[in-house]
């Protein structure tokens, strides 16, 4: 098979997985987009390693090494994504907006997202 | 037939102690009772950072320059240097976090649930910072000495995977500092994303991972140059991002505002210096041959990133942020010596000016978020710049300390910034990086105004009458500002040692 194809489908992969991180606000959604961009390389990889017929097989062993460390990413990524969503029942990246830059001198200050919720809480 | 791999334990004994050391801290968080596990990683956490500094000493008196582990690091000069500053840099911070009420009492609790306040009345503490910090920095050690595309991708993760929970992990104003988390995660995911692409790319390319094989592919392999440069480019972002550099720079502000004050410092110094040590000997070794290639587009990031750190900060109203934006600020003007390269006299000069300022720079900024930690309001550190007006009134000696780190980041002669500017600026002029030297003087100085500014609102105006108070220094804090502004004076006046020490530790440049 020619090497071409595994890397337009990787190529078409990875632009998905862009495509998707870019376009989503659910945080759960941006982070299975990652997910697709890291599968992508993996499968770059083992093509490239296929096609080298290296003999250390250092595409292979690379796309292992992105195997764990992407699940241990996402362990990562969920424990910090259900902390927000226990904190604001929400996990649209798009309502996080408490960290941003000051508004300009004619521009409306945004409610502050973060003192509204401690005080419905109060 | 493979044959069994060789491993160096002698010259990765200071990787070693860390990690052993984290390891370790994650069995006391297991097995030892919960009252007992702050004692117990305090003083572990802070002898693992300072026995690995021995050992680096050790190493560099023993003038080891070699490649350990099969190829996949290389212990060289810039290697030890860089983890020399990187464990100073981590002590530092560590001695930071120990102090109190910096880090949640439980991550899992929500703010203001019965949960929490039981929490806090019990006084527990999620003492598992101080292993993640270690995990964190043993990540730091590896990243500027990993010598394959493999290497650096583990270290890289294994740095930034306890960073990102850190961050989240502020004991005040918590939202803020879970948002800062998932900016974190969200955007360092995808920029390993990118980088994954990188690395995957100049695989297909080169048909190794080795940075030396990817360095001799650059003249053996034609035909395949699109996957060169893409993998070159893509690679980029992926570094440039860790560094701050701009068009990748926007987590930089949010991240350092919303996360816990010591986690920043660690992050602002630590982070920079590896990732920046990282960057160059990827460029240099596997790339160096293809600078006609990359280096007019790292002008480009190099202008681009002084302006937008220097102008940004001039609108910022938050304390955490300005530091924030002088950072990128200040990784633009280390860009300006990175793409001065040329032979390897011009490389040498170059790179020990490097060398220097991440060294400078980082003390520095430790310093400035240590004085940032003790100024506190009711709801926490006091972050809003109007607050902080009239603090030379109430408290001089720390509104002056911090004015010192002001100037020194402005590059006031007589403090170190100044030399780590000059050092740099001059190793851009004799690479031919003139204009860039122009931009960075002017940036320079539009940045001395808005440190002037704080240091204006500092002493000479009114204290608001509820203004915040000064909380008492634990002894670990004033430690850490002590040794900052006398690292920050000694190396201002009297540079010549560690200049010197840069010098030597740059002479053999890389190896590989």
């Amino acid at each position: 098979m020619h090497i071409v194809y595994p890397l337009v489908v990787s190529a078409l992969l990875f632009s998905i997985g862009i495509y998707g991180v870019l376009a989503r606000r659910n945080a759960i959604l941006v982070l299975m987009s990652v997910e697709l961009m890291l599968n992508a390389v993996n499968l770059n990889l083992v093509a490239f390693d296929v096609w080298f017929a290296d003999r250390l097989h250092s595409g292979q062993v690379f796309t292992l090494f992105i195997i764990v460390i992407a699940a241990a990413e996402l362990g990562v990524g969920l424990a910090i994504v259900l902390a927000v969503f226990r904190n604001r029942r929400s996990v649209e990246i798009d309502r996080l907006q408490d960290l941003a830059e000051p508004p300009g001198p004619g521009e409306e200050p945004e409610p502050d997202a973060a003192q509204e919720l401690e005080e419905t809480r109060s | 037939m493979i044959s069994a791999p060789t491993i160096e334990y002698l010259e990765i004994a200071p990787l070693l102690l860390v990690f052993g050391a984290a390891i370790i801290g994650v069995l006391v968080e297991a097995f030892a009772p919960r009252h007992l596990r702050s004692a117990f990683h305090i003083p572990l956490t802070l002898l693992a950072i300072a026995g690995a500094f021995v050992l680096t000493v050790l190493l560099a008196v023993d003038k080891t320059r070699t490649v350990a582990v099969m190829g996949a690091l290389a212990i060289d000069g810039t290697t030890l240097f860089l983890w020399g500053t990187i464990l100073v840099l981590a002590f530092i911070s560590v001695l930071l976090m120990n102090d109190e009420g910096q880090f949640v009492a439980q991550a899992a609790a929500v703010p203001g649930s019965a949960e929490e306040q039981e929490a806090v009345l019990e006084g527990q503490a999620q003492t598992e910072v101080y292993p993640l910090a270690l995990f964190a920095i043993g990540g730091m050690l590896i990243f500027p000495a990993s010598n394959d595309l493999l290497m650096l991708f583990v270290a890289l993760e294994v740095m930034s995977l306890p960073l990102y929970l850190l961050c989240g992990l502020a004991r005040r104003r918590r939202l803020l500092s879970q948002e800062a988390a998932v900016k974190y995660f969200l955007l360092g995911a995808f920029s390993s994303g990118f980088l994954l692409y990188g690395i995957a790319m100049l695989y297909g390319y080169a048909g190794s991972l080795d940075l030396a094989k990817i360095s001799a592919a650059l003249g053996t392999v034609s035909g395949m140059d699109p996957l060169l440069v893409l993998g070159t480019a893509l690679l980029g972002v992926g570094m440039l991002f860790k560094i701050g550099a701009a068009p990748f720079q926007a987590w930089k502000p949010d991240v350092y505002q919303g996360a816990p004050t010591p986690v920043t410092a660690l992050m602002a110094s630590g982070t920079l210096v590896a990732a920046f040590g990282a960057l160059l000997r990827v460029f240099w070794v596997a790339l160096g041959n293809l600078d006609w290639d990359w280096s007019p587009i790292l002008w480009g990031v190099a202008i681009l990133t002084m302006v937008i750190g220097v102008i940004l900060a001039i609108t910022q109203t938050d304390i955490k942020r300005m530091l924030a934006y002088s950072s990128i600020a200040h990784a633009g003007f280390l860009l300006t010596a990175f793409v001065a390269t040329g032979g390897p006299e011009q490389n040498r000069v170059a790179l020990s000016s490097i060398l220097f300022y991440l060294a400078a720079y980082g003390v520095t900024t430790v310093g400035a978020f240590a004085v940032v930690t003790m100024v506190r309001d009711t709801g926490g550190e006091a972050g809003h710049l109007s607050r902080w007006a009239g603090l030379g009134k109430r408290s001089p000696i720390l509104a002056g300390v911090f004015a010192f780190f002001l100037l020194a980041f402005a590059g006031i002669p007589l403090t170190s910034g100044f030399l780590g500017k000059y050092a740099v600026f001059q190793a851009a002029v004799a690479g031919g990086a003139t204009p860039l030297v122009i931009v960075g003087v002017v940036t320079s100085a539009i940045a001395a105004f808005f440190y002037a500014r704080v240091i204006v609102l500092m002493f000479f105006s009114e204290p608001a009458a509820d203004g915040p108070v000064i909380a008492a220094p634990t002894v670990g804090t004033a430690l850490v500002v002590a040794l900052a502004a006398t690292v920050t004076v000694v190396l201002g006046v009297l540079p010549q040692p560690m200049l010197d020490l840069a010098g030597a530790a740059a002479r053999s440049l890389f190896v590989y």
